[in-house]
């Protein structure tokens, strides 16, 4: 009898770790969601609906060997790249173009340049010696800084810097020598004061709020204050599940969406928030410790990069729910409600089960 | 160094070594473990620091707020005319306003809100735009203005409206309805556009904002200064009280310089013709009445206009939304003359004995084609006064050749033709005062004699507006001052007893060589009106009065030789009537300039206006 199914799909092979540190994280930000929406059923539901969805993508991708993804990465990235120039010309949404709309589903094309990135570097990286010459650095860059460049313009800068930040990981893990990370560092932090002049006025406003939020207390710095007031008055053991006043109240904005730490800092405290940072360090490490065994260039450095960026998520949030960071509309990874993000990150969480599937091939 | 290209794999380079990487990736993974684990204790001694070192700071604030910061909007300033009469006022009125984030499926809850109260299209679509610039949590206004059983409709169904609130405001009011609108300009709902010429924070509470005429000018002035309100709120976010406010600075109160009589005369006098009255104090530059007819009801336009009702102002004959006074563009034609005639005398070109006799057509060399007197037959010997007394078109050809058009256009250019006037309203239209270099920059054409035998009687190239019209013949009143008019007359800012006058700038002084040039134009001026063969003798007013003026005709369609216009031309072939006077003659105090569209002849039918005008101003007690 032939076989229905391609002759490399078995059955799953997942890392139960990985896959466990998943969905306690994901359980947990079910229960905050249940608080931060007003108690609201609904909202929780749908957010299931979207987890389930995820977790499919990622059943799916982990049986996907790395060297056949591999071999589709570049018509992948080039997808994703013509996608982002037709939100440019067609792109729909509130005051910016990044949605792109199919009639059936509205989708960023901007999430399949979070996996596209690292992806495309990491096929660019892999049959070169290591660490890479100039050259190499050179085209590499020019690999992540076109998306990069095509996301920031729409305007979403958090994003872009997501994007940026993934393609980056992929050099460094690469081996890149440390004398050129601190120059390229130190370019970086040079050309940064540059950027001002190419921000929206939106987005200078969300930096003079940030260094200063009660300039403008019931405007743009409504945010930040409010968001620090939650955070703060949770304590050590914080006021517990649905007993949140700030959040109750609606005194913070988008406290499902991107606010939803300030919601659980406040009701769970400082152990809640420690317990949660755990967790995140935990599904960090357990990636980095499957992109180490994997044999093949492409996969490790695929796999090193995707776990170094879910930890970026973490800190932009935390950083900017925290007072730390400006406000850019960075997502809690995992937790915060909202569609595509939640799948694009668990497609990535497939990815790494695949490298760990496959781990032993050699192709 | 070869160029890496985009070929999977590159064959030529040096061949990998397999456990090296690996060893590399090894420890680079171990670096950013590290590296991370370290921002992730930077990052828990930050919320260690919020929430332990600074618990007690935040656990107050966090009481604290269930006190709700709002902002407080000011009252608009109110407008008076002149003599303390309300010309805007501010009603107390109710509109509906909801919070998106509360009321839960949008749609439905607006479907079910439109049973009770009246919820248009127009409506719903401005609701929707308006909404992005509002926060989700903020109170966003849905219907402005409702009816009496709307809000009593509403209170009884309240409960099933959560997050949806009838909230008392101040709507404004125009009580004189379009005979103020192109003064006024009205107040309409904030949007973007508007947001990019204030500073938003100040207009955080504020629903409308001036859009057009005083209220757009004087914005700044009318709107105040945003306060803030402390609010207890439970935990739906309903107010329970008011704790404290830091109140807002109300918008100063104007006082206009308009005098609502003229203006109700002058709107009158028009009749149903569409035209213009603009007059000016001579001695203040202060505008007394400024009319633009027809005119719409600027009311219509503070809550929302529905597209039928604007369409309904856009087909009306005669375009209402077009202010006449301020952007229309006439060929002033023989209102001209006086100017010229003051050109002439003060610049030597002629005296007063000076004389010229009209035949009836007056020729140039080479030219076939004549150049006409407006009476068949011509007026015989005439000198200055004469001249302006019966209009005579053969005297000023004559004067504009022997001044030449640039001398003409840099003396006439002191009387404000050719410049906006500056008058306190936006949009104003500079009008024309031909030269060899203007007609050069905009056409790019040479400068033909012809053309300044034309501009000698005030047509050709030449345009002006009523404002400026009014404001020219100001300065021949007054002896030499133009001012840059104003409509302002006084501001009352909010807590002061009284109000402080704001005067008119002076934009120039003409130089001024004999004074008895100046009465002689004057005498002349006065016998249009009071002179056996004065053109306007028919408006001549009962005694003490005595008025100056002069009548003109300002051309719509080229007139065909020895063709008469009469009252069978088809009306909108008809000429523009003009008028300009200003009286009382020995000390005047009212200058006006009246334009009537389509009128004909200025003498019979521009000239009874600015009578009516002068009466309304002078039968007062001053």
């Amino acid at each position: 009898m032939k076989r229905l199914l391609p002759s490399w799909f078995g059955w799953p092979q997942l890392d139960a770790p990985l896959l466990l540190g998943l969905l306690v994280l994901m359980a947990f930000g079910l229960v905050v969601l249940y608080s931060a929406s007003g108690a609201s059923m609904d909202t929780v539901y749908r957010q299931a609906v979207r987890i389930g969805a995820g977790l499919v993508a990622l059943l799916i991708l982990s049986q996907v060997p790395p060297h056949i993804l591999r071999i589709w990465t570049p018509w992948i990235y080039a997808l994703g790249v013509m996608l982002l120039l037709a939100t440019w010309f067609f792109g729909t949404g509130r005051s910016t173009s990044r949605w792109l709309d199919l009639g059936v589903i509205r989708f960023q094309p901007s999430e399949i340049m979070k996996l596209a990135v690292p992806m495309m570097m990491a096929w660019y990286l892999h049959p070169r010696r290591l660490p890479p010459d100039w050259a190499s650095i050179a085209f590499a860059l020019l690999i992540l800084g076109l998306p990069a460049f095509l996301i920031a313009r729409q305007p979403d800068l958090g994003t872009a810097l997501l994007v940026a930040a993934s393609g980056i990981f992929v050099l460094f893990l690469s081996g890149l020598q440390w004398r050129l990370i601190f120059g390229l560092a130190g370019l970086a932090a040079a050309v940064a004061p540059a950027l001002w002049f190419v921000m929206r006025e939106y987005q200078r406003q969300r930096v003079l709020t940030f260094l200063d939020p009660e300039s403008d207390p019931l405007g743009s710095g409504w945010n930040i204050i409010q968001s620090k007031i939650a955070v703060g008055s949770g304590g050590l053991l914080g006021k517990g599940w649905l007993n949140g006043t700030q959040s109750r109240l609606e005194f913070i904005p988008e406290r499902h969406t991107d606010f939803i730490l300030a919601v659980l800092s406040e009701e769970f405290g400082l152990l809640g928030v420690l317990l949660l940072f755990s967790l995140y360090l935990f599904i960090v490490g357990r990636g980095l410790y499957i992109a180490s065994l994997a044999r093949m260039t492409y996969g490790r450095l695929l796999a090193g990069s995707l776990s170094l960026t879910f930890f970026v998520y973490l800190m932009v949030n935390a950083g900017m729910v925290s007072g730390l960071l400006p406000v850019v509309g960075v997502p809690l990874p995992l937790i915060s409600y909202g569609g595509t993000s939640i799948v694009t990150l668990l497609a990535g969480f497939g990815i790494l089960m695949s490298i760990y599937g496959h781990r032993n091939f050699i192709r | 160094m070869k160029v890496p290209g985009l070929a999977g794999r590159v064959s030529a380079q040096p061949i990998k070594d397999q456990a090296l990487e690996a060893r590399q990736f090894g420890s680079r993974a171990l670096t950013a473990f590290l590296l991370l684990a370290a921002a992730v204790v930077l990052l828990a001694l930050r919320y260690f620091y919020l929430q332990v070192v600074s618990y007690e700071e935040f656990a107050t604030r966090s009481v604290n707020n269930q006190v709700r910061v709002v902002p407080a909007p000011p009252n608009r300033g109110l407008i008076y005319d002149r003599r303390g009469r309300p010309v805007a006022e501010n009603r107390p009125a109710y509109r509906l306003e909801l919070v998106p984030e509360k009321v839960g499926d949008l749609e439905e809850t607006i479907a079910a809100l439109g049973r009770i109260v009246e919820l248009p299209p127009d409506v719903l679509e401005t609701f929707q735009a308006e909404r992005k610039r509002y926060r989700d949590f903020d109170s966003v206004p849905l219907k402005f203005n409702l009816t009496e059983t709307e809000v009593a409709r509403f209170a009884v169904d309240r409960h099933r409206y959560n997050g949806i609130e009838v909230v008392p405001y101040l709507a404004r009011h125009y009580p004189y309805g379009e005979l103020l609108t192109h003064v006024l300009g009205y107040v309409g709902r904030l949007d973007a556009d508007d947001l990019q010429r204030v500073d938003s924070g100040n207009y955080r509470g504020t629903t409308h904002i001036g859009k057009d005429g005083i209220e757009r000018y004087y914005e700044d002035q009318l709107h105040g200064t945003s306060g803030v309100e402390k609010i207890e709120t439970n935990a739906q976010g309903r107010t329970l009280q008011v704790l404290g406010r830091e109140a807002p600075v109300h918008g100063d109160d104007l006082i206009l310089s308009l005098d609502m009589q003229v203006q109700q005369a002058a709107w009158e006098a028009l009749g149903d013709r569409p035209g213009a009255v603009v007059a000016i104090d001579p001695n203040d530059g202060s505008v007394l009445a400024l009319v633009s007819k027809p005119a719409f009801d600027a009311n219509l336009f503070v809550h929302g206009i529905s597209g039928e009702a604007y369409r309904a102002i856009l087909d009306a004959p005669g375009r209402p939304l077009y202010n006449r006074a301020l952007l229309g563009g006439y060929e002033p034609g023989s209102t001209m003359k006086p100017y010229i005639g003051l050109a002439g005398l003060e610049l030597g070109a002629i005296t007063v004995d000076h004389r010229v006799f009209s035949n009836g057509r007056f020729f140039l060399p080479g030219v076939s084609k004549p150049f006409r007197d407006w009476k068949k037959g011509g007026h015989g010997w005439v000198n200055i006064y004469g001249a302006i007394e019966q209009s005579v078109n053969t005297y000023f050809y004559q004067l504009a050749l022997n001044l030449g058009i640039d001398r003409m256009h840099d003396y006439l250019a002191q009387f404000g033709f050719g410049a906006r006037s500056g008058l306190d309203l936006l949009g104003e239209n500079a009008g024309v005062l031909p030269s060899r270099d203007w007609k050069r920059g905009h056409l790019g054409q040479p400068w033909y004699p012809g053309e300044t035998v034309i501009a000698g009687i005030g047509q050709g190239f030449n345009v002006a507006t009523p404002v400026q019209l009014a404001n020219a013949v100001a300065v021949l009143a007054n002896g030499g001052t133009l001012f840059e008019p104003r409509l302002l007359y006084a501001r009352k800012p909010a807590g002061d007893e009284q109000a402080r006058r704001v005067a008119a700038p002076v934009a120039q002084q003409v130089p001024i060589s004999d004074r008895a040039n100046w009465d002689i134009i004057r005498e002349g001026m006065h016998r249009v009106v009071h002179g056996e063969r004065g053109t306007a003798r028919a408006i001549r007013p009962d005694p003490p009065l005595q008025i100056a003026g002069k009548s003109g005709t300002s051309q719509v369609a080229a007139q065909a030789e020895d063709e008469d216009m009469d009252e069978n031309t088809a009306s909108h072939l008809r000429h523009h009537a003009l008028f300009v006077a200003y009286a009382p003659f020995e000390r005047p105090s009212i200058a006006v300039a009246a334009v009537v569209e389509h009128g004909g002849g200025g003498s019979r039918n521009a000239a009874p206006v600015a009578r009516a005008v002068i009466e309304a101003w002078l039968g007062q007690a001053q």
